[in-house]
């Protein structure tokens, strides 16, 4: 059975889902730290290239969430949950234009799922 | 004493070719002040064609500014740091009132220290020199150093006139013309610049524009009549930043973020002298910006036989942090550069809760009265744990710091690298064995020794691991913003002989 690692607010799936509209495919990935990061950021897809050294933790609202494999070793005992809060960044994330930036909420992964991502 | 909310013309332009200019489309962005989240006034929101139309005036001033004398250069840079002085008060009050950062801090040291880069770079190509070397007697190696071109710069919101002057002085020295954009959150200082030394430059020198990152960083970042992009920011814009620099095979610096350790070993207890007094102050240092800081010692490692004495006068001077209101000169502290910062700031410190840290201080969101009920104020906060929480691992950018303890160098230095980042250190200590030997072990670019915070321009700046590469300040920069002509002369009259 998958682990569930990420999930998303009802407020910030209506931004994703106006953003896929002007936009089309898109894919987030967590930044790492300085100003504007530690910040879910949302890209068309192909911008950002990927590869093996970038954990897919899961599909929100149809969009692929990673995050680079370094950080995710420190992450992963997190389950996340995205969500929008008003403001502005200046990274490159589609969002920002519109007001919004998406956030990241953590909370502790339960026991239960612990013992599933570790495959016990 | 006690300042007030600096006055502001409705809206500003790009500054484009020496002039203010609408841009293109005629759409503009408000930007309020995080102190009371009232509006500053209306910036361009810039895209494609107006990042297009900076670009080219850059090139078309490139040739005539390359080949300025570098005295005239120095002269000019020299001007921009005599207005600056000239006007500092004026300078520090529309940062405070961008950034949200204390008064004392703009007037005491992002503004001065700005006045100093432009002075020591503007000194450094007037003494420094190329190499000319006799490979033999009749061949001679002539080294000259050549400006890139065109350089696109993107800057934070932490330091806004300060990250400006790290980055615009090296590359007009080196004989650059330049296309800035500052973060959205913090356009004015370098409004105000411009609208002062507006005809210092010739036309296209300098040009700043305004805007979002995806619609006028990435324009700027990726564009072909660029030839070096200079960042700093977080880690994913820092990778999309050198993929679309490898499309044009460009050089880049990479100022990223940061995790440091700040390391007390015990015998800074040795004494309850002015030493032990630095030191305290030292660890406090968390707070100063308000901790949007890259190079924030955000992590204090403290040997654990003085754990408990230390930390009780670190939590103490914590506490009698000042925060209130930032145009005040007796304020210590003072709001987070934006809303979502400050959202941000509070989701670390609950997973960090979550996780088990115990909150020594602070801990929450501080809550002000009148105008600045709605600025975006978070209480400098202490969490002890241990350094596989999140909160010691994850660049915060606010003021909370973690604490732990450490048995041995070892073990200080185990916690230390144990990091993906490796921007800056603090070592502190009476003995001098560990004075050089702890800093050497750090895999970090800058390790502040029995000091921390300080920003010379004469020392070199930049990151070791996932906080970049590229150095800043310091003469070695100006050759992240060159390239070398080798010119091999032969002053032999007999030919090779093979044909």
């Amino acid at each position: 059975m998958e682990i569930k690692r990420v999930d998303i607010t009802e407020e910030a799936t209506a931004l994703v889902k106006k953003l896929q509209g002007m936009h089309g495919e898109l894919i987030f990935h967590q930044s790492g730290g300085c100003c504007d990061g530690s910040a879910p950021m949302i890209f068309e897809k192909g911008d950002m290239y990927l590869d093996d050294s970038d954990v897919l933790l899961g599909e929100i609202a149809g969009v692929n969430f990673y995050m680079n494999i370094d950080q995710y070793k420190y992450w992963k005992h997190t389950f996340l949950t995205v969500d929008i809060t008003e403001g502005r960044g200046s990274s490159f994330s589609l969002e920002i234009p519109l007001g919004y930036r998406f956030i990241v909420h953590s909370r502790l992964m339960t026991d239960k799922e612990s013992a599933l991502m570790n495959g016990r | 004493m006690s300042y007030s909310k600096p006055k502001f013309k409705e809206k500003y332009g790009n500054f484009i070719n020496g002039k203010f200019v609408d841009p293109v489309d005629g759409e503009y962005f408000d930007n309020p002040s995080p102190i009371d989240n009232s509006l500053i006034a209306k910036y361009p929101r810039s895209k494609k064609e107006d990042v297009d139309n900076a670009v080219a005036a850059a090139n078309a001033a490139k040739e005539a500014w390359g080949n300025t004398p570098a005295a005239n250069r120095a002269a000019l840079l020299n001007k921009v740091a005599d207005i600056i002085e000239e006007n500092l008060e004026e300078f520090a009050l529309v940062e405070t009132c961008d950034n949200g950062k204390a008064i004392r801090e703009s007037i005491n040291a992002d503004v001065p220290l700005a006045v100093d880069h432009w002075r020591y770079f503007a000194a450094v190509i007037r003494a420094e020199e190329g190499s000319a070397t006799e490979l033999d007697e009749n061949t001679l190696s002539l080294n000259i150093k050549e400006p890139l071109g065109v350089i696109g710069q993107i800057i934070p919101w932490n330091f806004p006139l300060l990250m400006l002057s790290w980055k615009l002085p090296p590359a007009l020295a080196a004989g650059n013309c330049v296309v800035l954009k500052p973060a959205e959150q913090t356009p004015s200082s370098a409004t105000l610049l411009m609208e002062k030394i507006a005809d210092v430059f010739p036309p296209g020198v300098i040009n700043v524009i305004h805007g979002f990152g995806p619609e006028a960083g990435k324009p700027l970042a990726s564009n072909p009549g660029v030839d070096k992009v200079a960042f700093t920011g977080e880690t994913t814009t820092g990778q999309l930043i050198m993929q679309y620099a490898s499309k044009n095979l460009n050089p880049v610096t990479m100022e990223l973020g940061g995790k440091s350790p700040n390391i007390f070993f015990n015998s800074v207890m040795d004494e309850d002298d002015a030493f032990l007094d630095k030191a305290i102050e030292g660890a406090v240092l968390f707070a100063f910006n308000q901790g949007e800081v890259c190079t924030c010692p955000s992590r204090i490692l403290v040997q654990e036989d003085i754990y408990n004495k230390f930390m009780e006068r670190v939590v103490a001077r914590t506490k009698a942090i000042v925060q209130d209101n930032p145009y005040d000169l007796n304020t210590m502290m003072g709001a987070q550069a934006s809303n979502d910062q400050q959202e941000k700031i509070l989701s670390y410190i609950k997973i960090g809760k979550e996780e088990g840290a115990k909150v020594l201080a602070g801990g929450e969101a501080c809550s002000l009265s009148g105008d600045l009920a709605n600025g975006n104020f978070i209480q400098p906060t202490i969490l002890e744990g241990h350094n596989k929480m999140r909160v010691f691992q994850e660049e915060i950018f606010g003021p909370v710091v973690c604490v732990t303890k450490f048995k041995d160098e070892a073990e200080a230095l185990e916690i230390a690298n144990d990091t993906l980042y490796g921007l800056g250190a603090g070592v502190w200590t009476r003995d001098a064995h560990q004075l050089y030997q702890i800093p050497r072990a750090i895999k970090a670019g800058r390790v502040w020794v029995n000091c921390y915070h300080a920003y010379p321009a004469h020392a070199p700046f930049g990151g070791y691991k996932k906080s970049g590469f590229g150095r800043e300040n310091h003469l070695m920069m100006m050759n992240y913003y060159r390239q070398n002509k080798n010119m091999l002369i032969s002053y032999d009259k007999n030919k090779l002989g093979f044909f």
